[in-house]
């Protein structure tokens, strides 16, 4: 298909030119192979998710202090026991890590599952991005402690693969 | 940023563990390096980086080395790895962001050793201390 562009920018305003889309948008979609998925999901049926969703928020505000910043109203939060012990970051730990199961079932497309929530993250909780980030890997080295050997250098590949993309997700529809 | 004194004590604490397999740690952090981060390959083009290798080994064993050093001399970080900081200002110059993934694998490769001494307290120490490794190391970039 020929694209039809004006040579210049007095011709683009003073002529009526059609405008073709020659070039696809570039793909920006993570693609996850068959093996990446089937690895993603055979860790995942045995995830406790109660245990290793409020795990992993603990130790997000534990190593990074200032992430509690999102959880004034979580009560106490002064000491390692008491984060591991608290159970509004068990709560919400498991409820942050059911939403990873749902990601685990939308593989091929995180944007639109994540849509609404990345909307929720920037307009009404205001969380840095980067945060995701950083929970993403908090997973994975709970991940690491549960499962250790099976915890291949190639299965933290899948699983960096999709923390990483979830990550994206949530900050796809920020402004 | 500089180490509480409990912090330091966790951190020497948890190396003599990490002494007892450095070799395959170091290994296997940089394994887990270049599965996770592909981009960390470009800085190995000499390498084979294949699973095995005597390359991977032996800089792996480098690496966890000088992580060693660092904790000897855990007071004075900035001192010991001083030559190690020129090497990489003026001559590797790896882009800073890789010090974040090197220490990110590292640590998931302590997770899955250590499973029950790799606590959060351990993980907060540590990612710390691998925190101001990499400051060190960067610190003459520019």
């Amino acid at each position: 298909m020929r694209n039809k562009r004006p040579h210049s920018e007095e011709a683009a305003q003073t002529c009526f030119w059609p405008i073709r889309i020659t070039s696809k948008l570039p793909d920006t979609m993570v693609h996850f192979t068959t093996e990446e998925k089937a690895a993603v999901a055979s860790l995942w049926a045995k995830v406790n998710v109660e245990v290793v969703g409020g795990e992993s928020l603990a130790r997000l505000l534990i190593v990074y202090p200032w992430t509690q910043r999102f959880f004034d109203s979580f009560g106490n939060l002064y000491s390692e026991s008491a984060i591991m012990g608290n159970p509004k970051v068990k709560a919400h730990g498991r409820k942050v890590l059911n939403s990873f199961g749902n990601a685990i079932e939308h593989m091929d497309d995180l944007k639109g599952t994540f849509a609404d929530l990345s909307e929720l993250h920037c307009d009404k909780l205001h969380v840095d991005p980067e945060n995701f980030r950083l929970l993403g890997n908090m997973i994975l080295i709970v991940l690491a402690t549960h499962f250790s050997k099976e915890f291949t250098p190639q299965m933290q590949a899948s699983w960096q693969k999709l923390t990483n993309a979830v990550a994206n997700a949530l900050a796809h529809k920020y402004h | 940023m500089s180490l509480t004194r409990a912090e330091r004590t966790i951190i020497v604490s948890m190396w003599s563990k990490i002494s007892t397999q450095a070799d395959l740690i170091g290994t296997e952090t940089l394994e887990r390096l270049f599965s996770c981060y592909p981009q960390a390959k470009t800085y190995f083009p000499h390498f084979d980086l294949h699973t095995g290798s005597a390359q991977l080994r032996a800089h792996g064993s480098r690496v966890v080395a000088a992580v060693g050093d660092a904790v000897k001399s855990i007071d004075n970080v900035t001192s010991a790895l001083s030559k190690l900081s020129e090497l990489h200002a003026y001559v590797l110059r790896v882009d800073p962001v890789n010090f974040k993934f090197l220490s990110h694998c590292l640590l998931v490769t302590l997770a899955s050793h250590f499973p029950a001494d790799f606590t959060a307290d351990v993980h907060a120490a540590w990612d710390k201390f691998l925190s101001i490794v990499s400051g060190v190391l960067t610190e003459k970039y520019r």
